[in-house]
């Protein structure tokens, strides 16, 4: 029985010497992107690219290029929560429900 | 264990699978059996998968370990059917309750079981339309008791009204609306055949 | 409230023992995973509950700081912490028992760092097992409910600080049957704390230096009153047993009679452990169980009795000693049994298990009963670790 997972993770012999991460940034590599119930839709027509939204994300998940423009969201990484919504005076961003069974 | 039922909830933080677990086990322990409701414990972070337990016995329950192998098995969210083998150790024959607005068949094809083993219910819709949220922990409590054959109908909106008054005792809306919808979810809360 | 039985999580059964017990003054700083106990604590005073001060600090060294203070002024004084919480008040632990406070904590045990971890095991609270406050361990919420009392009684009655101990999450955030005492019965019980001198009784100067002439004899008085400490807590438990029906001894024995095998164990894990030997049993085994509730001071004798003449017994500690023989339990319970004679003695196995929130399961104490029955390999050094992944070394 026990739990099945537990093989695919390293023994004790192999694990990093006290957690220590070694390789930098390796937070974006954790997608807490599937973490979303709610998703942002982005409406490019109505953003006035005010750039509100971009500090407000506590997921640094709103890309804002060196054109001082903003795109798409970072999908990967993004919560959810709403908050950029929430921000934007130009109501550019709406949340829909994430997709159920595909 | 005499008479005992297991239950594993998976749910996103949020969505209520402890306060499910707990208030399940709350039910069960006013019906005059033993029980023990407990989440899976780590950092709690709105949207990440979580685990929650529930057991329920005639006797005593000395055991404190996860459920591994549990009679049914509560799936509050149905985007985590993609990510989480929630099947995992399922005993034989037992249930899977899901959060959904597809079929029982849709979701039993997911899950790789028999439709016969899948009870699908659309817990968001139900609690949105009911309480103007999509928590969906009431309704598809409503469902699990429902498939667990726990409680009869009756009995378990009556309960669940009573504990439901002890936690909104300040908002007498939010008891009706909670009970409204679990008595939805337990009238819609049929496994496929 | 009265006698009532309720489904309630550990944290909030230890909190309802903690209002009945009327105390001065509840002093805390929260962590996880003890934070409720404060929380429902300052819910009752600001109710109108309890007339209890409820002193919120910015840290534990403060919390225990303001428990010692109030308790020099007379006051009866609580406080709950975990882990990182509890290292914090190191200091201030040996001073509350060196100045004889009957200060109580609900310590809710707690992985102490390294790496950073939140869940359950018995590191915060076995570090400070020498700093000479009585310890009791609690299977379930129920018990840490009981031994609330029982500690604060055994505390008051021979002047040292006391904890209660229970599992972080696994009993403290489950919700479990509970049988509560009536609010009448439990404060009859406590009685009311008779301090001797306080700073309130007079001009007096509690805590000052003591050189090396006075040190070793007031050293040697707190080791009398630990002494003593065993006959307290034996009243304390009986007098508990008369009132609620529930007994608490030092040591509680399971299926132990003819067993040639035991478990030996503190914590939420002994209920695990019962399943497991009677599922044992049904096959035939002969294999019991002995939990130790009350840690400090050790029941060496209890101990002693109830496993001498076993064939082998496993001692598991759900924290690490690093000695490089297994945990503080193995050691004193291989202490306990070295007084025994040697046909009498049984093997001792160190296990240590259940690490930083590490599930155990009924089928882990069936591994352990297994490497219990058959030789030890010569190459498994002087402790096993279980649920521990593990491989052959590359």
């Amino acid at each position: 029985m026990a739990n099945e997972t537990r093989k695919f993770l390293p023994s004790w012999r192999t694990i990093d010497s006290a957690g220590t991460v070694a390789v930098p940034g390796s937070s974006e590599k954790f997608l807490t992107g599937d973490w979303r119930t709610e998703r942002p839709v982005w409406k490019a027509e109505a953003c006035r690219h005010c750039a509100l939204c971009v500090p407000a994300c506590p997921d640094s998940s709103i890309p804002f290029g060196a054109d001082q423009r903003r795109g798409g969201f970072d999908l990967d990484h993004c919560k959810g929560c709403g908050v950029c919504a929430a921000v934007c005076p130009f109501g550019a961003i709406s949340m829909i429900p994430e997709g159920g069974l595909k | 264990m005499n008479n005992a039922l297991e239950v594993r909830w998976h749910g996103r933080g949020g969505q209520g699978a402890k306060t499910a677990a707990l208030l399940l086990a709350e039910l069960a322990y006013e019906a005059g059996r033993k029980a023990q409701g407990f989440p899976e414990y780590g950092p709690e972070r709105m949207g990440a998968p979580i685990t929650a337990y529930t057991r329920v016995s005639d006797a005593a329950i000395r055991t404190h370990s996860n459920v591994y192998e549990p009679d049914l098995v509560a799936v509050l969210d149905e985007t985590l059917l993609g990510t989480v083998d929630v099947t995992r150790g399922l005993k034989d024959g037992g249930r899977v309750v899901v959060n959904t607005p597809s079929t029982s068949a849709q979701a039993a094809l997911l899950l790789g079981l028999p439709e016969s083993r899948v009870v699908a219910v659309d817990a968001s819709g139900i609690a949105k339309g009911e309480l103007g949220k999509p928590i969906p922990n009431v309704p598809l409590l409503a469902a699990v008791v429902r498939a667990s054959g726990l409680l009869p109908r009756d009995e378990f909106l009556a309960a669940l009204r009573e504990a439901a008054a002890h936690k909104f005792a300040s908002k007498p809306g939010v008891v009706d609306a909670n009970v409204r919808a679990a008595e939805r979810a337990y009238e819609e809360a049929v496994h496929g055949e | 409230m009265s006698g009532r039985t309720a489904l309630l999580s550990g944290n909030e059964a230890t909190a309802i023992a903690m209002r009945q017990a009327r105390p001065d003054v509840f002093a805390a700083f929260p962590i996880t995973p003890s934070t409720e106990i404060p929380q429902y604590f300052s819910k009752f005073v600001a109710d109108g509950e309890t007339p209890a001060v409820f002193v919120p600090v910015e840290s534990e060294h403060s919390s225990m700081s303001a428990c010692i203070g109030a308790a020099a002024s007379g006051a009866r004084s609580f406080t709950a912490t975990s882990a990182n919480g509890l290292a914090l008040m190191w200091e201030e632990l040996y001073i509350a028992a060196s100045l004889r406070l009957p200060v109580v904590m609900a310590c809710v045990n707690r992985a102490l760092s390294g790496p950073i971890n939140i869940n359950n095991d018995h590191s915060d609270s076995m570090g400070a097992r020498d700093s000479g406050w009585i310890q009791l361990y609690s299977e379930n919420a129920q018990e840490a409910y009981d031994q609330f009392f029982i500690a604060l009684k055994t505390a008051e009655s021979v002047g040292l600080p006391a904890m209660t101990c229970q599992d972080g999450f696994i009993t403290s955030h489950a919700v479990e049957p509970v049988e509560l005492l009536e609010d009448g019965k439990a404060a009859g019980y406590c009685g009311t704390w008779k301090p001797g001198r306080t700073l309130l009784s007079g001009p007096v100067s509690m805590g000052p230096y003591d050189g090396a002439e006075f040190y070793m004899e007031h050293k040697r008085q707190q080791s009398d009153a630990v002494s003593q400490a065993f006959e307290a807590h034996a009243r304390a438990v009986r007098e508990y047993g008369a009132l609620s029906g529930r007994l608490l001894d030092p040591v509680e024995e399971y299926r132990l009679d003819d067993a040639e095998y035991a478990f030996v164990l503190i914590g939420s894990s002994a209920g695990t452990g019962k399943d497991a030997v009677d599922r044992l049993r049904e096959r035939g085994h002969r294999v019991g169980l002995l939990k130790i509730r009350l840690f400090r001071p050790f029941p060496a004798e209890a101990i002693a009795r109830a496993l001498s003449g076993r064939r082998a017994v496993a001692v598991m500690d759900k924290c690490d000693g690093f000695s490089g023989s297994g945990g503080p339990l193995a050691a004193e319970v291989a202490g306990a049994l070295y007084g025994t004679p040697a046909a009498e003695r049984p093997e001792l196995r160190p296990f240590v298990y259940g690490l930083g929130g590490r599930d155990v399961w009924v089928e882990e104490f069936f591994g352990i009963y297994e490497s219990l029955r058959n030789p030890w390999a010569a190459d498994a050094g002087r402790v096993e670790y279980r649920g521990v992944r593990e491989e052959a070394p590359v």
